[in-house]
């Protein structure tokens, strides 16, 4: 795969690169593996409210005596698998979009990206802060008749709409390489060879796509992992005892007043999130650098 | 250039009204009612309010009231702030956040330009790599992040500037400075991209052979080509801050758009929710036809159409 081996040779050029992409990995294991890690539930209510941090409670305890690092590690679970959820979904649309509207040309095309030109211009977050809030119950009503009552609504609602937030840009870069891709010499050959249009789409111009999917992914990751945290820093995100970094981070907010400080309830939810995002944004830049065939800035 | 601006404008008017009825059927079908939200009331009471309200009947005959209303400019009364209409309440919350978003996006020019220009001279420098750095962290931090943290800083622990509220100056200095910081970032970062590529154009070498000095090669003829694409950025920047200012407004106590949308939402209060989804969207498209009209007036290069 050529794809994997530029990834590699940027990742061996530039120590920051890989620095960030192995801290990248030591939060995804974090998240999966850290609630477990600790001696305390995530959930679990004790008397020992709002203490600042010291041995027994590294990151401090909330307004309800719950440990912050064991709930900043499971918030860290919480926001990455929105993130990675989402992707997916931003990823599915936004490429075949892109590369239908590419493939076919023509009035497809123009009309294709007419649409996209008008979705550019609509509020989204604001949009789907409605079908947030107004679309719950209709969800939960859904999942439990699929036997799928135990996953919470609010993340599913969370990873289908701001995945669909998401994609535009993506399908606005895979068009434009695939409209150069197919002029190729190789895709013309194997169109001459009568090969199908799934074919095609699929063997010859996406494994040629991957360089800039991967590219894109890097970034949309963090895009997703904002408007998550911004949907729960407004009260529509998951709903406690569970939650993620941006109810952790509503919640330090929340606990500010003139008399005393509960610095710990924002700094460590608030700094452990801009840093996975520092990371994953250097990485993607660093990606998209050695990946983008459109050239180095 | 006209057809380009009438046909915008016509597309414009079937967006707005996919737009406002999605919102306005969404939060009359949805469960909930924007009267009931704390304790049950009497169904006789509730159906009167209806009434008063004119929600009564089915919500097809609610909506064709509502939009009867709405095609006359009547935005109807809200039900979270009773007796007041939507028209009032967003004539006196716009302003607020148009001051809000406009100074934020006039502070984020003010820092980004000159960022972006100063690491694009001092390409692959120290200098340049820690501006971009600093860009970089800048798109990192989430505003809810940030502005809550510079309020215990600055409003709890040193007492410098208020907590919370507007009106004074001192009020504005942290929402505009949050509300700022990642279009700053952004900004930035496209002016030294854009910058740079300029910078390789044959009328810059030109400009440098005839022996003018650097810095009027920088900023009359280099400067003036490469912030063109902040121009078309500017649309979905506007979209950006817009939601941002949600955040902002709610946090700050700031009594804008964004803070009664967030209310009335979760309030079911479909008068407001649908008016001020009606203005975000028409702003939106608005000024991204601004943007579309200015780029291809001011680059030759650019043809819409």
């Amino acid at each position: 795969m050529k794809t994997f081996h530029l990834v590699l040779r940027a990742l061996r050029q530039s120590r920051w690169l890989a620095f960030c992409a192995c801290f990248v990995v030591f939060v995804v294991l974090l998240a999966i593996f850290g609630p477990h890690l600790t001696r305390y539930n995530y959930a679990a209510i004790s008397d020992t409210s709002l203490q600042p941090p010291s041995f027994a409670h590294w990151f401090g305890t909330d307004l309800n005596g719950r440990d912050l690092l064991t709930r900043t590690l499971y918030g860290a679970r919480m926001s990455l698998l929105v993130a990675a959820l989402g992707t997916f979904v931003s990823l599915t649309v936004g490429v075949s979009y892109g590369m239908i509207s590419g493939y076919a040309g023509g009035r497809v095309d123009s009309l294709m990206m007419r649409l996209v030109e008008i979705l550019y211009s609509l509020p989204s977050l604001i949009l789907v802060i409605i079908l947030v809030a107004t679309l719950e119950k209709p969800v939960t009503t859904v999942l439990q008749h699929l036997w799928l009552g135990s996953i919470p609504p609010r993340l599913v609602l969370l990873v289908v709409f701001i995945g669909l937030t998401e994609w535009l840009t993506m399908a606005r870069i895979i068009r434009g390489q695939t409209l150069v891709l197919k002029e190729q010499a190789f895709i013309q050959a194997s169109a001459a060879l009568g090969q199908s249009h799934a074919r095609l789409l699929f063997r010859h111009l996406l494994p040629n796509l991957s360089g800039i999917i991967l590219v894109y992914l890097t970034l949309t990751i963090p895009a997703i992992m904002i408007d998550e945290a911004f949907l729960s820093f407004l009260g529509l995100g998951v709903q406690p005892p569970q939650a993620s970094w941006g109810t952790l981070i509503a919640d330090g907010a929340a606990a500010i007043n003139p008399i005393q400080l509960y610095w710990w309830l924002l700094l460590f939810p608030g700094g452990m999130m801009t840093v996975t995002l520092l990371a994953l944004n250097f990485l993607g830049d660093g990606l998209r650098d050695t990946l983008d065939p459109r050239g180095k800035k | 250039m006209t057809t380009l601006i009438l046909r915008r404008l016509i597309l414009a008017i079937p967006t707005l009204f996919i737009v406002v009825s999605l919102t306005f059927l969404l939060m009359r079908w949805a469960p909930g009612n924007p009267f009931s939200n704390e304790r049950k009331i009497p169904p006789e009471i509730l159906a009167e309010l209806e009434k008063q309200y004119d929600l009564n009947g089915t919500v097809t005959s609610q909506y064709l009231r509502y939009m009867g209303k709405l095609v006359h400019g009547d935005l109807s009364i809200s039900t979270q702030y009773r007796n007041r209409t939507v028209n009032d309440i967003l004539a006196q919350a716009l302003p607020v956040s148009v001051l809000l978003g406009g100074l934020a996006y006039l502070l984020a020019l003010l820092i980004g330009i000159p960022l972006g220009a100063y690491a694009a001279v001092r390409q692959d420098q120290k200098a340049d790599r820690l501006a971009m750095l600093a860009a970089l962290l800048g798109l990192s931090v989430p505003s809810f992040v940030l502005a809550p943290l510079l309020v215990m800083l600055f409003g709890v622990k040193l007492h410098w500037l208020p907590v919370a509220g507007w009106g004074s100056p001192d009020q504005i200095i942290l929402p505009v400075f949050c509300l700022a910081i990642p279009f700053a970032a952004a900004i930035a970062r496209l002016t030294r991209g854009s910058l740079l590529d300029v910078l390789n154009l044959d009328f810059i070498r030109t400009a440098r052979a005839k022996g003018l000095p650097e810095d009027e090669v920088l900023y009359r003829h280099a400067l003036k080509i490469a912030i063109l694409p902040l121009i078309s950025y500017s649309g979905p920047a506007l979209a950006g801050i817009l939601t941002g200012s949600l955040v902002i407004e709610t946090l700050f106590d700031i009594p804008g758009i964004g803070r009664f949308f967030i209310n009335s939402v979760l309030n079911r209060d479909p008068m407001m929710s649908a008016g001020v989804v009606l203005v975000f969207s028409a702003f939106l498209l608005f000024m991204n036809l601004v943007s579309d009209v200015l780029i291809s007036l001011l680059d030759r290069r650019v043809k819409i159409e």
